[in-house]
C-alpha cells in the first residue's frame, strides 16, 4: 500500500506530460487529464480509509531512510487535504472543459491550460504528503510556477499586470521559505519535519521563536494572512473563472495547511497564541471590510476569501484539541464553498454579460448586474446556498464550522478569544450582507431597473474596478458546466449531510495532532538518529 | 559553529544589493534583484553547512567530520534550477509587458501568420515546395550526368531559375497574411 503514496504525485506529472505532447490534440488533452485526475481521487479516497482504519503510512524514497533520504508522509490531515483537492481539482477541469466545449475550441486558448494544471495538482499533492521541509518547498515552487501560467494565460494586459503583482509576492515568499529553511537546517542539522519537532525544542526559545516566526511569514503570504494579504484580490480576480476557483480554494489553503503542520509537529512550545490571534482578528476585519466596498463580484469573493482565512487562524490559534478538529472541517468547508462560489459567478459572468474575460471587474459588475432570477433560476438557486453556506447560516457547513470554532474560543476562555468570537460572529454577518447585496442586486433586481437607470442605495460609495468600460458581452453556457457546478454544490450540501462522521474524522485528526510523538514514531519507528557534530 | 566571514559579507552585500534593486518598479530591475536574492539565498543555505574548506563527499572510508556536509549542497542545486525556470518565465513575462506596453492593444489583435490560410493553401505550398526539391534534384542529377562537360554554367543556371521559382511561389502565398505593419 505504500506504493500509492507516490503515486498522487507521479501520475499527475506524467499526465502533465503526456498533455504536453498531445498538445494539439484537445479532446485527448481532456481524456488524459480526467483520468489522471481521477486516478487521484480514487487513490486518496483508499488512502483516506487506510490512514484511517490502519495508521498514518510513511515511505521513504528510494530505501533512502530518514533523515538522509525524502520521506512522504500520509496521515489523517494529508489524506483528508489530498482527498478534497482532488476532488475540486476534477470538478473544476470538468467545469473549464465544459467551458471550452461551449467557447468553441479557438475561444479557449492555449494547448498550456491541462499541463500547467497538473503540474499545479502535483505540486499540491506533493506539498501535502511532503515529510521534510525543503520537499515541503519543492512542491510549494511546483504549484507556483504553474499557477504563473494559469494566471497569465493568454497574456493579456490585465493579466499581465495582475500575473506581475503575484509572481513578484510568490517570489518573495519563496524567498523568505527557502531561506528559513536555511536557518532551521543550521540550527536542528536536519529538515525532515518530525525530527525538526524533536529537535528543535532543545533550542533556547529566542532561535525557536526566529525560526518559527521566519517559516510563518513564508505561510502566511501564502495564505494571504493580513497584512501579508494585499495582493490576492488584485491578481485573483483576472484569471479565468475556472483558475480564479482553483486558486481561491485550494492554493491559500495550502498555506494554511503548512502552518498547522508549523504549529503542530515543529514549533509546540512557542507561544503563539495571541499574536496569531491578533493577526487573525485584523485578517477577519479587514478582509471583511473590503469585501463590503467591492462592486464587483469576483473581487467581492476575493476579499471574502482573505477574511475568512481569518477563522482558520483563529482555530490554529487556539491549538486546543477541539480548535483544531473545528479548523480541519472549516478548512475543508471552506475549500469546497470558495471553489463552488468561485465557479458559478464564473456562470453568472458568462449569463450576465461580460466585456471580456481578460478585463478587470467590469463583467460580474452589480451595478449593471440584474434580473439574473429571470434569466437563469438554476444558477440563482446554485448561488444562493453557495451564498448562504459562506455566510454562515445554518444548517450549512459554514455554520457548523463557524459553531466549532466559537465553541473552542469559549473553551479557551480568554479575553481575547472573546473578542475574536464577537469578531468572527460580526464578520459572518457582513459576508451575509456582502452576499445578499449581491443576492439582491444581481439576481432579485428586475433587469428593467437596470435599464433605467435605477440605483439602489445599497450600491452608494461601492469602488468599481478602474479598468472597467462596462462593456456587455454574453456567452453560451454548456451543459457540463451546470452539472460540474451542480456536483460542486451537492458537495456542500454533502458536508452537512454527513457532518456527523466528518466531525469525528476531523477529532480524530486533531487527536492525531495534538501528540507530535505519533507523527515522529511514524517517521522514525527505529528511534531517532544520534545528533551529529555538524550542528551546533 | 564556524563559517567563512567572506560568504558572510558576500551573502549580505548580494541581499542587500538585490533588495535595493528589487524596490525598482522596472521589471528588468526586479528580475536582477530578484537573481541577487536568489544567490544570496543559496550562499546561505551553503553557509549552514558547517565548517568551510572540507572535502566534497568522497570516498568510502570518511567519516562525517572528515567531509562537507552534501545536503545543502543538494538544495542549493535543487533552488539553483528552480530559480532558473522562474527566470526564464520572468523573462518571458517581461517581452510580453514590453510587447504590450509598446503597441498597446494592437498587441492582442496582430493575427497569425498563418491563421488566413486554409488547409489547401498550405498544401499547395507543401506541394510546391516538394515540386521545386524534385525538379533541383533533378537538375542535379542531369549535371551530375554530364560531369565530363564543362557543367558548371548550366548547374548554376538551373539552381537560380529554381529558386527564383520557389521564392515567386513562397511569396504568393505569404503576402496576404502578414500584420506587421499595422
Amino acid at each position: 500500500m505504500n506504493a500509492l503514496v507516490p503515486l498522487v504525485v507521479i501520475i499527475p506529472l506524467i499526465a502533465a506530460a503526456l498533455t504536453l505532447v498531445v498538445g494539439r490534440r484537445r479532446r485527448l488533452q481532456v481524456l488524459i487529464s480526467t483520468i489522471g485526475l481521477s486516478a487521484v481521487v480514487v487513490i486518496s479516497a483508499v488512502l483516506l480509509v487506510l490512514v484511517d482504519t490502519q495508521g498514518a503510512i510513511s515511505v521513504n524514497l528510494g530505501g533512502w531512510e530518514p533523515p538522509w533520504g525524502i520521506v512522504l508522509v500520509v496521515d489523517r490531515l494529508s489524506a483528508v487535504m489530498l482527498l478534497v483537492s482532488a476532488l475540486m481539482l476534477l470538478g473544476v477541469l470538468v467545469f473549464a472543459t465544459g467551458q471550452g466545449i461551449a467557447d468553441g475550441d479557438a475561444e479557449t486558448p492555449t494547448s498550456i491550460f491541462h499541463p500547467a494544471y497538473l503540474i499545479l495538482a502535483a505540486g499540491l499533492f506533493n506539498a501535502f504528503v511532503a515529510g521534510d521541509l525543503f520537499n515541503l518547498y519543492v512542491g510549494f515552487e511546483m504549484l507556483l510556477a504553474a499557477s504563473y501560467v494559469l494566471l497569465t494565460l493568454g497574456g493579456t494586459g490585465a493579466r499581465i499586470k495582475a500575473g506581475v503583482t503575484y509572481i513578484v509576492v510568490s517570489l518573495i515568499s519563496s524567498l523568505l521559505f527557502l531561506a528559513a529553511i536555511a536557518f532551521v537546517y543550521g540550527a536542528t542539522g536536519t529538515v525532515t519535519i518530525a525530527l525538526v519537532g524533536e529537535r528543535v525544542a532543545e533550542l533556547p526559545m529566542g532561535v525557536q521563536v526566529v525560526l518559527c516566526i521566519a517559516l510563518l511569514m513564508g505561510f502566511a503570504v501564502k495564505a494571504a494572512v493580513f497584512p501579508l494579504s494585499f495582493w490576492l484580490p488584485d491578481s485573483y480576480p483576472t484569471a479565468p473563472a475556472p483558475v480564479t476557483a482553483v486558486f481561491a480554494g485550494l492554493l491559500t489553503k495550502v498555506g494554511v495547511y503548512a502552518i498547522i503542520r508549523t504549529d503542530s509537529v515543529m514549533f509546540r512550545d512557542v507561544p503563539l497564541q495571541t499574536p496569531l490571534m491578533i493577526v487573525a482578528l485584523l485578517t477577519l476585519v479587514v478582509g471583511i471590510l473590503g469585501a463590503v466596498a467591492q462592486a464587483d463580484i469576483k473581487r467581492l469573493l476575493s476579499f471574502t476569501l482573505v477574511s475568512h482565512i481569518g477563522y482558520l487562524i483563529f482555530g490554529v490559534a487556539i491549538s486546543s484539541e477541539l480548535g483544531m478538529t473545528a479548523t480541519v472541517y472549516y478548512v475543508i468547508h471552506h475549500i469546497i464553498v470558495q471553489t463552488t462560489l468561485f465557479l458559478i459567478t464564473g456562470l453568472v459572468e458568462r449569463i450576465g454579460g461580460t466585456t471580456s474575460l481578460s478585463r478587470l471587474g467590469g463583467t460580474t459588475s452589480l451595478s449593471r448586474l440584474g434580473g439574473m432570477m429571470k434569466a437563469a433560476p438554476f444558477v440563482a438557486g446554485l448561488f444562493f446556498i453557495g451564498a448562504m453556506n459562506l455566510g454562515g447560516i445554518p444548517p450549512f457547513s459554514g455554520f457548523l464550522g463557524k459553531i466549532g470554532l466559537f465553541r473552542a474560543g469559549v473553551d479557551l476562555g480568554t479575553p481575547l478569544s472573546y473578542v475574536l468570537i464577537v469578531a468572527g460572529i460580526v464578520t459572518s454577518l457582513l459576508t451575509l450582507y456582502t452576499l445578499v447585496r449581491v443576492w439582491n442586486m444581481a439576481f432579485w433586481r428586475r433587469k428593467e431597473e437596470v435599464d433605467d437607470g435605477y440605483e439602489s442605495p445599497l450600491l452608494d460609495s461601492l469602488s468599481e474596478s478602474p479598468e472597467d468600460d462596462g462593456a456587455v458581452d454574453t456567452k453560451e453556457n454548456s451543459a457540463l458546466m451546470y452539472v460540474s457546478a451542480t456536483g460542486m454544490v451537492g458537495l456542500t450540501l454533502a458536508l452537512t449531510v454527513f457532518a456527523g462522521p466528518l466531525y469525528d474524522y476531523a477529532a480524530r485528526t486533531a487527536a492525531d495532532l495534538s501528540d507530535p510523538a505519533n507523527y515522529t514514531e511514524l517517521v522514525f519507528p527505529n528511534g531517532l538518529p544520534e545528533l551529529e557534530g555538524s550542528a551546533p | 559553529m564556524t563559517a567563512s566571514l567572506t560568504l558572510v559579507i558576500l551573502m549580505a552585500v548580494l541581499y542587500g544589493v538585490g533588495v535595493y534593486v528589487m524596490l525598482e518598479r522596472s521589471l528588468t530591475r526586479l528580475l536582477i534583484g530578484f537573481l541577487l536574492v536568489g544567490n544570496a539565498t543559496n550562499i546561505l543555505i551553503f553557509l549552514m553547512s558547517g565548517e568551510p574548506g572540507k572535502p566534497p563527499l568522497v570516498g568510502d572510508d570518511l567519516s562525517a567530520d572528515g567531509m562537507a556536509d552534501p545536503l545543502p549542497q543538494a538544495f542549493i542545486l535543487t533552488a539553483i534550477v528552480i530559480n532558473f525556470g522562474v527566470t526564464a518565465f520572468i523573462l518571458a513575462l517581461i517581452y510580453r509587458s514590453w510587447w504590450l506596453a509598446r503597441l498597446g492593444d494592437q498587441g492582442d489583435v496582430l493575427p497569425d501568420e498563418h491563421a488566413g490560410e486554409t488547409e489547401e493553401q498550405t498544401e499547395a505550398v507543401f506541394r510546391s515546395v516538394d515540386d521545386d526539391d524534385a525538379a533541383i534534384q533533378r537538375a542535379l542529377d542531369e549535371s551530375d550526368e554530364h560531369a565530363d562537360d564543362d557543367n558548371d554554367n548550366s548547374r548554376a543556371a538551373a539552381a537560380a531559375s529554381e529558386k527564383k521559382r520557389a521564392k515567386a511561389a513562397g511569396r504568393g502565398q505569404g503576402t496576404d497574411t502578414t500584420g506587421d505593419e499595422k
